[in-house]
This record gives C-alpha cells, structure tokens and sequence, in this order.
C-alpha cells in the first residue's frame, strides 16, 4: 500500500493542518482560543477536536471500525450540534477539509501519477466517514429535540402525574 | 493594518512633532516647559479628585463581594480569611494583595493533564508578570525622578539608585527600571497585536497609552544614555518647577522638552481615561467589602418602598380552598 | 495532470468564514435556540411593570415605545447615580483580556461577544457615547457608539446569554463582575419590557401565588402529602409536615422547583425526613408556608425592586408565624439573595432571634442580623454533633461528584460545608479537577432565568464545560451522581447530563442525607427514595 505509506509519513503534518482547518471554521478570535489553550477543561472544545482526528485518520488508513469511528466522530458532532451558528452541512464539512489537507500534502505524488487511484479509493472513505458524521450529526439534533421537548414534561409533569395532580396555571403555561 | 492603533500611533507622532516643532522651531520654550506642565498638573490632581470623588458620590446599595474562598460559618470548618473576608482586617489584606501583587490576576491556575498543557500555564503568568514589572518599574522611574525635584536628594532615593543601578555598565550607570519598563510595555503591546482575542476587544484608548508611556520611556532612556542631557540644566528647571519658581535654562535640548510634553500629556489624559483603574481598585466594591451581609446588616441609602402582595391579600384569594385542604387561616371566611 | 479542485472551492457555499469586521460592525444574528420567548403580557401587568404588549424577538420591529431612547438614558443615568458598582464597572476595564476565556458561554458557544469583556463593553460603548467627554467628542476612537435599535437587540441578546455566575470576575485584576453588569443592563431592558416569559412569568406567578409554579396553596399541600405516602412506602415511616403553623420554632423556605420537579421531588422528600427525625428525636418544630412557599428569586433576574417584592414574604411570614429563625434550603441564586441582599432589602430582622441550633446549641454567628441559616450549615453542624443516626452504606451504589452552584460559591463562599455532608452520607467521592470546582466553578449554563425549553442549544452549549468535567470524573472514577444543592441545578443538569454524558444522574444532597438516615422505627428499607434497590438488599 504506497499510498498509506506517504500518509503515514506525513501524518504528522496532515492531521495538524486538519486541525487547523477545522477550528478556523470558528472565528478568528475564537480560533486562536481553541488551538492555543490546551488546558483540557478550560477548552474542551479545541480539545475535543485534538482528541478525535488523529484517530479518525488512522481509521481511514486502516479498516474503518464503524464503532471506533463513531466513538470519536460523536463527541466533535456533539458539540457542533448545539452551536447553532453552523448549519448542518457546515457542522459536516469539516471531514471533507481532509481531502484537501491530504491533496497539498501529497501534490507531488499525485501529479506523478502514482497514488491517484489508491486516492480516489480513499477519499471515498472520507465520504463514507462524511456520512456518518451527518448521521450523528441528524442523531444529536434529534436528541436535542427530544430534550427540548420532553423538558418540562420530564421536570414538572412527571411529578405531578405521580401525584395525580395537575394545577390550572401550569396547564395553561403548558397549553400556550 | 488596524486602524485602531494605527490612530494612536498617528496621535502620539503627531504629539511628539508638535513638541519639537514648537520648541526647535517657534521656540516656545516657555509653553512645553512651563505653561503646558502646569496645567497638566492641574488638571491631573483636579481630574483625578474629581473622577473618584464623582465615583464616591454614588452609593454602594448592596454589599456584594465576590467570594474566593471558604466563608466563616461554623467554628470547625476553616475559613478562609484573605480571599473571603468577613472582617475589615480581612478586607484590607485582601486590598493588599490585590494592588500590589495583582492577586486575581494570579489566580489563574490551570491543572496540567495532557502535554502541552504547560505552555497555556506559562501563557497565562506572563500577563500578570509583565503587568506586575511595568507598574513596578514605572514606579520606581517615577520615584526616581524625584532626585530632580529635591536638594539635598534624600538617603532613601540614593539607596533605591543603588539598587536599580545594580548593574552597573559603564558610566552612566544603567537603571534596571527603564529597561524593564520599556520592555514590559512593549510586550503589553505586543500581546494586544497579536493575540487575536486581546487585539478583538481593543480599543484607540487601549494603545495610545501604551505608544505614549513607550515613547517616554524611549526619549527618557535616550536623554540619559545617549545624548546625554544636561543634567544641570534639568536639575535647574525642576526646581525652580517645584518651587514655583519657573525657569527655562539654556542648553537642555528639545529632547527634554518633547519628554516633558508626552509626559504632560499622560497626566492631562489620565483623569479621562481607563488608566483610572489606579483609583478605581480601591473602590471596586466587589473587592472592598467583607462577605458578612448575614451577620451585620448593610445600608442602602435608596432602599425603595415597594409595593408587595401581603399575605392578607393572598389569604382572601385562596381562604375558601385553604380552608378545604385543611390549611390554618387567620379568618374563617 | 490538471491541478485537481480543492475541496473548499467545492465546498465554499458551506465553509463557514466569520466575519473579519470589528465587533461593532457585526450586528447580532438572534439564531434559534440562543434566546428565550419574550414575556406574556399578563405577567408584566400583574407586576405593573412597563410596557406589557405581545411581541416577538424574531420580527423586525419589537414594538418599542417611541421615547425608548431617552428611556434608557434617563435608567442608566439615575443607575449611574445610584450603584457605584456601575461606575466603576463602566470606567476602569482596561481590556487586559483576563476573563475573555472563563466564561462557560464563550467556551461553549465560541462566539467572540461572549467573551465578559466584551458583554460589558456592548453597554459601555453606549455609556461612553452618551455619558463621557471623549466619547462625546470622539466617537468610535474613544470606543463609543450611539444606541441604536441594532444595539439594543445586542445587548438583549447577550444579557440573555449570562448567567450571572460571576466567574469571570474572580479573574478581574479590578473585580469587574459581569453578573452585576448584565443584572443592570437587564433592569435597563426591563424599562422598555423587553424580559423573557421563563422570568417574567415565574415572577407574576410568585408574586400572586406564592411560587414561581403557579401553585395554589391547596395544591402546594396536596404535593407534600404525596410525598408523605411515598416516603412511607420506602421507610414504612409516616411524616407529618406542618403548614402555615403559628408558633412553629423554625419557617423552612425552599424554592419551589424541589416541590413540583423531579429530580428536585427526592429532595423535598429529603427534607421531609430529616424534619421528622429532629422532631420525633429532638423535639424540633419545623413549619412549611404556602404564602411563602418559594425560596427562589426570579425577581432578582428582573430588577431589584422586583426582587425586593418577592423576598419580603421570608420576612413578613416569619413575622406572621412568629418563628425563631427561618431554615433555607438548597438553592443557589435564593442564597446569593439572602446572603448578599435580604438584610439590606427587608431587614432589620428584629422580630426574629439569633439562629442557635436548639439540639447542639450552635450558635449561627455568621447569620446573626439575616437570621436565616442555609441547611447545609444546619446538617453540617448536626452531623459533626453526631446528632443523625447515618449510614452512608446505604449509598453505596452511588459514585459522587459535587457541582458547586455559581451564586453559593461566589456570592456566599460555601464550599466544605456541603462536601463535609457528603462524605458523611455517602462513601464514594470524587471531586472533578481543581479549575472546574469552588470558586472556580462553572455554571450549569441554565442560571438566572435561562433554563427554559426553548433556548435548549444555548443550554447546552454553555454547560459543556461542566459536563466535560463530569465527564472526565465519570470515565475515570465511574462516577454515576452527579450532587449539587441548587434547585435550578437540579432542573438544569439532568437534560445537560442526557446529551453529554448520559451515565450519570443529578440529586440534591439532602437527598443522599435522607437515604442514609435511620430513622426510628423505619422498616427494613430495600429501596431508595427513587424506588431503586439498595446494594446488598
């Protein structure tokens, strides 16, 4: 496999300048927090991030372990699922911000002719990891629904059911 | 380019060209060096009174520190006097530590789990290093100055120029304290260019003091070092300064005189500007008050009369289902 | 080989690029799920607070009255005049930048205007522009900007994103605090009716019934007594909480969520318990009021006269009952307001006596002008008498952590009393890293009013760094509890807990104090308050 070779080579490289790329989807200001504090509590975002690429990268050199994907997709996903100012296809993009790390890194290869088609079968594993990412992605928003929703239900209702009892103000709130 | 300290910039050159014009060229010698002083010493002492005297006219209605540690509660459990204080003792520790060794900013501990996690400790130490040696050496310079406006100079001055001059390097003797403060001020500076956070959130204010103290510091270091000024004269013309007694010696230079100007402009500016923190510190009543609400009732001069719902009206609304749950009421029905 | 497209041409419709403007030059995009409904009409008027109308933060126009302008001058001059703190605040930030990144929202959300500094700095443009000679004469230079209708949704949008924890003001080289900050730019907002309904109708609710739910006082009852068959189900003891009772020793006063919302119900139950025991065991005289029925402040979200209006109850039923002294429970904001506001607003308390603990006769100096003692301080000092029979065995199956509540941990400093209680009931604790506790805490991301439904992404955004810590502690200690003793803590961090880190469940402490406590003549207990099984049974 030559083409896993040169990315092992240069995973160092490739996996950093991912990284980069994902956190200046934040703004600038933001992003320059998310590379620099390296406190894990005090930035779990940028961490979280940190954490989960190298990872994924390995599992896309290797034999993509759904379950280990997801372990690290999951939390990235989590936490671009509650801020708000990404749209979905913009929480997602980030996987596909590899293909283009991958093809600077690899430009001279590739125009030798030598890796293209390993290549090509490995940015559809990107894909196939896109996918995914959008899955989870689907699967934290609905959970993010199912917590708004069943909220209050959850709080007060479940309470006053267990009581049987429920007061007219509270309806009323309810029922607005 | 940010236009905010490219501003700043432009202000203070500006300033500067202006001292110099005006006394290489217009020969104005007596405004930059007597009328322009004064009245920045006058309205740096009227400003400044007026400024925390405009802060004390306004009440303190709650007593509302912010708490750091462990409050006073039960005999056993150990309080925490400094960063919780419950008496006026504890609060002037407190205000100790927080003016002179900038306490809060200190505080930032950051736990170290992963690699790398050291660099963001380190970070995070400088800004309050860097702080801490520019007001301290700024300070010493100041004091320092004085040996212009005293005769005899004092022991005590004598003493803290020996000190600062610790490393002696040739002749003159190398002040320590203007070195630190120019580089501190530079890092200030530095740190609010190219940490983008710090350069989102600054102002034109944030940096023209920082080109302001730095081009003092600069004409003051090249004064000393390098055209070698004439002390006589210098000495002379603060004297007579001090005493009331204004003269404009020969022969010290527009140098001297676009030193004195900047620094004119610091004092004036001071008053208007956030370099109050000087005297707000004092007052900032999250820091200036003992946690003990709870135990000595605190005053507030407005409290407000307000209207509230009694429990009289409340009984009246609900006697009837009161009286059926079995709840005691004040009038049956 | 033609040079292939690079995947951000072929994506550049989706890569996000922020906007490189300067703050001021970025007017807010309210985005759903970052703000909360505004307030219903009804509970504004119950209040007589101004401007009561139905209007909408998503339309255009937000049906402003047409002096608005000249109405937040006029507040924030007479504000100005009357809180140093405002300032002082307004005046001497000098941007070092301290705080910019100790904030929960900054952390959890990464937009830049979350940063304290910069929330501060959304009014203090204004002040500069409308209250200081070089932003009278400079402008922009001197960082002032007029108001206008763009920076008024601003500051409602981000006063709306701060919860009032105060942890950036630990960090201020000045003691800058950004809750005090927001709770007046909120009175500002207040003045043109611009609140929210999660406050403004708890408010009217307590106002009028007595608690932030809305509940009559039949129903208040009707609530308790289920948890009395509850507890005799589980214990095989019958309890028998007193109300509105006239010459009662001690008023208890507890925020209402505990009474009406799981998991708070365990709570409450715990209370219940430990009430028995001191009475049947000591004698104690403990009474609940339905007119004072709420411990909680959401008037302190809304003005401080409205907060003033509602604390007054504490008081008047004391006085109405004639009590000795009045038992808090667990709360976080109610604490900063008795603790920081009460004597100040509604004392002197002199119709009350000073706090002694009648069954180890402790005396509550801390609490002697206040007169009201938070029940941790009460527990703590019973336990440490050895006064309760306990056996933390009983919670065996629990792996604790503690979250230190924002308001009693800045506002009030309690950090050991509550973890001293802990480890008395429970043997399994952990605490999460030294950053992520006491005075360091982080908020829940659901303080001061925010923890409605709808704003659920601001919600969770700003607890993850919380949950990330709870996290940590639960994939290296298997914690599964997570203790707090705030009400709004535990309405908050069980939906925070589902998304982030759904192993671990949320309860009050006393909750863990019931569950350890032997009391006399219980049956031999096989369950715990929630009805799950015991170890061992």
């Amino acid at each position: 496999m030559r083409l896993n070779d040169l990315l092992e080579q240069k995973k160092a490289a490739i996996v950093k300048q991912w990284f980069n790329m994902v956190v200046n989807t934040y703004s600038l200001d933001t992003s320059q927090f998310l590379k620099n504090q390296k406190d894990p509590f005090a930035n779990p975002v940028g961490n979280t991030i940190s954490q989960g690429l190298e990872p994924l990268f390995n599992e896309l050199t290797k034999q993509m372990d759904q379950n280990t994907i997801i372990s690290f997709l999951e939390p990235i996903l989590k936490i671009r699922a509650v801020q708000v100012m990404f749209s979905p296809s913009q929480a997602v993009s980030f996987i596909f911000s590899l293909k283009e790390t991958i093809r600077k890194n690899l430009e001279k290869e590739i125009c030798d002719n030598k890796v293209l088609n390993e290549l090509m079968l490995f940015e559809s594993k990107i894909d196939e990891m896109a996918l995914m990412a959008f899955d989870i992605f689907m699967k934290c928003r609905e959970k993010i629904y199912e917590i708004k929703a069943t909220d209050e239900r959850n709080r007060t209702f479940r309470a006053f059911e267990r009581a049987g009892l429920v007061a007219e103000s509270q309806e009323d709130r309810l029922c607005d | 380019m940010n236009s905010k300290y490219m501003f700043s910039l432009i202000a203070v050159i500006v300033l500067i060209s202006l001292a110099y014009v005006g006394v290489e060229a217009a020969g104005l010698q007596v405004i930059f060096g007597i009328v322009i002083p004064y009245m920045a010493v006058l309205i740096f002492i009227v400003g400044f009174i007026y400024r925390v005297m405009d802060w004390a006219s306004s009440p303190v209605p709650f007593r509302i520190p912010s708490t750091c540690g462990q409050q006073k509660s039960l005999p056993w459990i150990k309080h925490s006097k400094i960063d919780n204080p419950f008496t006026a003792g504890g609060v002037i520790v407190r205000m100790f530590f927080e003016i002179l060794f900038f306490r809060s900013l200190f505080r930032n501990t950051k736990c170290r789990i992963n690699e790398g996690a050291k660099i963001s400790y380190i970070w995070e130490k400088w800004l309050w290093l860097a702080s801490l040696a520019f007001h301290y050496s700024f300070l010493t310079v100041l004091i320092r100055h004085l040996r212009f406006f005293l005769e005899p100079v004092p022991v005590c001055l004598q003493l803290l120029e020996n000190v600062d001059s610790f490393f002696q390097v040739g002749l003159p003797g190398l002040f320590l304290s203007g070195a630190v403060l120019l580089a501190s001020v530079t890092f200030l500076f530095l740190r609010r260019i190219y940490i983008p956070q710090i350069r989102y959130i600054s102002l034109a204010a944030d940096f023209f003091p920082l080109f302001l103290i730095i081009s003092i510091a600069t004409t003051g270091i090249l004064m000393r070092y390098f055209t070698k000024v004439n002390i006589v004269g210098v000495k002379e013309f603060a004297m007579g300064f001090a005493t009331l007694h204004p003269t404009v010696p020969d022969g010290i230079g527009s140098l001297f005189y676009v030193h004195l100007f900047l620094v004119s402009v610091l004092f004036a500016y001071f008053p208007f500007s956030k370099l109050m923190h000087m005297g707000g510190i004092f007052l900032s009543p999250t820091r200036n008050l003992p946690n003990n609400n709870r135990a000595e009732r605190h005053i507030n001069p407005w409290n407000p009369s307000v209207k509230i719902h009694t429990y009289e009206e409340y009984e009246d609304e609900f006697r009837e289902k009161m009286i059926e749950a079995g709840l005691p009421v004040e009038k049956e029905s | 080989m033609a040079a292939l497209p690079k995947s951000d041409e072929l994506f550049s419709k989706i890569n996000y690029k922020p906007p490189q403007s300067g703050w001021m030059d970025t007017p807010a995009v309210l985005r759903d799920g970052m703000f909360c409904y505004a307030a219903k009409p009804k509970s504004v008027e119950t209040l007589n607070l101004p401007y009561p109308r139905e209007w909408n933060p998503k339309n255009e126009d937000w049906l402003l009255p047409e002096n608005w302008k000249e109405i937040i001058y006029e507040g924030m001059r007479d504000r100005l005049n009357r809180f140093r703190t405002f300032k002082i605040f307004m005046d001497i930030c000098v941007r070092c930048g301290a705080c910019a990144d100790k904030c929960h929202f900054f952390i959890g959300t990464g937009d830049p205007k979350n940063m304290p500094v910069l929330r501060a700095e959304l009014i203090r443009s204004v002040y500069r522009n409308d209250f200081t000679t070089f932003g009278k004469t400079l402008g922009r230079l001197a960082g002032a900007r007029p108001l206008t209708l763009d920076v008024l949704k601003e500051w409602w949008y981000y006063l709306f994103q701060c919860t009032e924890c105060r942890r950036c003001s630990v960090f201020c080289p000045y003691g800058i605090d950004t809750a005090e900050i927001t709770i007046i730019g909120r009175e500002l907002l207040n003045l043109l009716g611009l609140n929210i309904d999660w406050i403004a109708t708890p408010v009217s609710n307590c106002y009028r019934t007595g608690n932030h739910m809305g509940i009559q006082p039949h129903a208040f009852k009707d609530m308790l007594d289920f948890f009395v068959d509850e507890i005799e189900e589980v214990t095989g003891v019958r309890v028998e909480p007193q109300f509105n009772k006239k010459g009662a020793d001690i008023l208890f006063i507890t925020p209402s969520g505990d009474v009406f919302g799981d998991p708070g119900t365990y709570t409450a139950m715990g209370y219940l318990i430990l009430h028995h025991y001191l009475k049947v065991k000591y004698g104690l005289d403990i009474t609940w009021s339905t007119y004072a029925s709420e411990g909680g402040n959401f008037g302190f979200f809304t003005s401080n006269e409205t907060m003033k209006r509602l604390n007054a109850k504490m008081y008047a039923e004391a006085k109405r009952l004639g009590v000795k002294w009045i038992l808090g429970g667990e709360c976080g904001h109610m604490w900063r307001v008795i603790n920081q506001y009460m004597g100040t607003m509604n004392g002197p308390a002199d119709f009350l006596e000073e706090p002694v603990n009648p069954i180890t006769g402790t005396k509550f100096e801390n609490a002697k002008s206040t007169k009201m003692v938070h029940i941790i301080e009460f527990t703590a000092d019973l336990i440490r008498h050895g006064k309760l029979d306990l056996d933390p065995s009983r919670n065996d199956h629990l792996k604790v952590t503690f979250h230190d509540s924002c308001n009693v941990a800045r506002g009030m400093g309690m950090f050991d009393e509550p973890r001293y209680v802990i480890k008395n009931v429970c043997n399994n604790f952990y605490e999460m890293p030294r950053n992520c506790i006491k005075e360091q805490t982080f908020c829940c991301g659901s303080g001061s009013g925010l923890n409605a439904s709808e704003d659920m992404e601001l919600r969770l955004a700003g607890g993850l760094p919380r949950a990330n810590a709870v996290k940590y502690v639960h994939d290296k200690h298997d914690v599964n509890m997570l203790a707090c003793i705030c009400a709004i803590d535990r309405a908050a961090l069980p939906p925070l807990m589902d998304y982030w880190v759904p192993e671990v469940s949320v309860t009050g402490t006393h909750e863990m104090v019931a569950n350890a406590l032997i009391i006399p003549g219980e049956k031999e207990k096989t369950v715990d308050l929630r009805g799950e099984e015991l170890p061992g049974k």
